[in-house]
């Protein structure tokens, strides 16, 4: 089987959100990059499919030099490839168009990449892959099994889950459940060593047309001192949240 | 050229967050000095649309689509923007949704904003407000395509009523064998319990709670409310609770009215999930706890001791104002 698993490079979960130049651009000072959660959540799949079942796994990112090191990553963790488009992710549909082109090349019998990432959210780029390489696609999903060309996924819904089958090739968007937190790796220096030694290929990109752009940012208004109640007196909790916050 | 918008139902039911969505296009609608056209699946009575500005529902009967799916309802969602004409097209955040959208903004060559908080600034240039880094931040984001998809994020624009009656039509859109390659074959799903995709309030626990033997009275609590339950992420890993409470960046974000913490820090991560929700109650033995920053209510103390305290106090309030 040939996996192809999609990496985002975004801020690490402890980061401070800040802006620059008039609030148009995301502040990178001081700020960790790391493989987007629920990419890494793939990525460990990936792994795991690799070791049990036999498989090739690449990963990709679209994005500038500096985003290396996040794809150096993913190599140490075991995977067997890297591609990077050479150009700035601007949004969803174009890390889609990018990665689109990449991929009809390859011939992946899977393509993983994750829910959403932690930084936009945008939650569009695996359906907008799918829809671009006309492949199935199971979003929001925390099983997933492979046996020949069939596989069987589970995905997340709102208050559940659902079963469902589909041929490969297929698209899924990741996220946690997919596999257990223990599972996730932390590179060891034998994988860092060999990594070095890993082929990161750089492609150019193609033209794509701009459908959405970001114009500025804004961080959400200060909020107010929080109100302290004794714990002897909660029904002044009941009335303030009745009266006040009218929320019961 | 009228705004097309998804309602999503269940088992003909219309959820707060569809009839949110119907009242957003109606918004857009209204700027752009043009009426709503809603598209429902599998629902005989649409006539509440009609009151949440919807003025012509397009019915799709198809019994092929009675489980949600994604390919084929984006398909058909697609040929009823080419019927109408659409420029605008307004779906809801749910799973289903988020499922679909990016299908259908494909098939559509347009645009698509998700996590949408406001209508657009003016009719002529379309700039949503939308949250990024998980609630940490909002985007302004220009969507240039002729044809446009939004995803409104729920609880963030509110029901709005308006004076109208939609007219019913049905409608039986064209799909292809390729619409079904995805096929569900089990749906597990918790009927009677409120989830946290719905809910207006949200009580959830963290690590303080020390154990899953003390979920009890979380979810007395949760009862006597009409909430859903959550928890903090180390909770759900350790497996006192399922990972589709965790809530949180790498979580669920919760949009709830009301989001109680019990026993939760409020680390960054965390907070990011419920910066969203309107108020925030935390209860927590330690005065430093960083939630503190972030909540408008807090209680220091055992919540071993308050949380059976609140509870009875609030099945009396209840009682009282029923
Ligand atoms: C990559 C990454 C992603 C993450 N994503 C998330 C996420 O999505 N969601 C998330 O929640 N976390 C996330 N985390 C973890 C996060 O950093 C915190 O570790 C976590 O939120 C802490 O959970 P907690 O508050 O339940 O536990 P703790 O930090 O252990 O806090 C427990 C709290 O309970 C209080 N307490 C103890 N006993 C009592 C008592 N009897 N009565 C009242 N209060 C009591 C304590 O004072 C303390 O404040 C992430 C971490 C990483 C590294």
């Amino acid at each position: 089987m040939k996996i192809l698993v999609c990496i985002s490079h975004v801020p690490d979960t402890t980061s401070k959100i800040n802006f620059t130049d008039n609030n148009t651009k995301f502040d990178t000072n001081g700020v960790q990059f790391v493989i987007n959660p629920n990419d890494e959540f793939g990525l460990t799949r990936a792994m795991w499919f690799k070791e049990k079942q036999g498989a090739s796994v690449d990963v990709i990112n679209v994005g500038g030099a500096e985003t290396e090191p996040t794809l150096r990553k993913a190599l140490a963790i075991g995977a067997d490839n890297a591609i990077r488009v050479n150009t700035p992710a601007t949004d969803g549909f174009q890390v889609a168009k990018q990665l689109a082109n990449v991929a009809k090349e390859g011939g992946y019998d899977l393509i993983i990449a994750g829910r959403e990432s932690i930084d936009y959210n945008g939650g569009m780029v695996p359906g907008m892959l799918a829809a671009l390489l006309k492949a199935n696609f199971v979003n929001t999903c925390i099983g997933l099994e492979v046996e020949g060309t069939q596989a069987k996924v589970v995905r997340e819904i709102d208050g559940g889950k659902e079963t469902v089958t589909a041929k490969l090739p297929l698209i899924i968007g990741a996220q946690k459940g997919l596999v257990e937190e223990s599972d996730l790796r932390i590179p060891n220096m034998r994988g860092i060593m060999m990594a070095r030694k890993k082929p990161l290929n750089v492609v150019e990109p193609v033209d794509v047309t701009v459908q959405t752009k970001i114009e500025k940012f804004e961080k959400p208004a200060p909020k107010g001192a929080v109100k302290l109640i004794d714990p002897d007196n909660l029904d002044e909790l009941i009335q303030l949240l009745h009266t006040e916050a009218k929320v019961i | 050229m009228s705004v097309l918008v998804y309602i999503e139902s269940e088992e003909g039911k219309f959820k707060k967050a569809s009839l949110e969505v119907a009242s957003y296009a109606k918004g857009v609608a209204q700027m752009l000095g043009t009426t709503v056209t809603g598209v429902v699946f599998n629902a005989e009575d649409v006539s509440e649309l009609g009151t949440y500005g919807v003025d012509k529902v397009l019915k799709i009967n198809n019994s092929k689509l009675q489980d949600f799916n994604a390919e084929a309802y984006a398909d058909a969602l697609k040929q009823a923007v080419d019927k109408e004409v659409s420029k605008v097209v307004v779906v809801s955040q749910s799973a289903n949704s988020k499922y679909l959208a990016p299908l259908l903004a494909v098939h559509l060559n347009a645009g698509y904003a998700s996590n949408v908080v406001s209508l657009p600034e003016s009719a002529s240039s379309f700039v949503v407000k939308r949250t990024a880094f998980t609630n940490k931040a909002f985007s302004f984001t220009n969507i240039t395509t002729d044809i446009k998809v939004v995803g409104v994020s729920k609880n963030a624009f509110g029901l709005k009523e308006a004076q109208g009656a939609a007219t019913a039509e049905d409608f039986s859109p064209n799909l292809s064998e390729e619409d079904f390659s995805v096929n569900v074959t089990n749906v597990d799903k918790a009927k009677d319990k409120v989830t946290i995709a719905d809910a207006e309030i949200v009580v959830s626990g963290g690590r303080g709670l020390k154990g899953p033997e003390n979920w009890g009275m979380i979810e007395d609590l949760a009862e006597t409310l009409g909430a859903a339950t959550a928890c903090s992420k180390p909770v759900s890993d350790m497996g006192w609770r399922p990972h589709s409470e965790h809530v949180g960046q790498t979580g669920k974000p919760v949009a709830s009215n009301l989001y109680i913490a019990i026993g939760i820090s409020g680390a960054i991560q965390h907070l990011a999930g419920i910066n969203a929700s309107k108020v925030k109650v935390v209860i927590n033995n330690d005065p430093e706890a960083p939630f503190f920053k972030a909540a408008d209510y807090g209680v220091v103390g055992d919540a071993f001791e308050i949380v059976p305290k609140l509870n009875e106090k609030l099945k009396e309030f209840k009682a009282k104002n029923a």
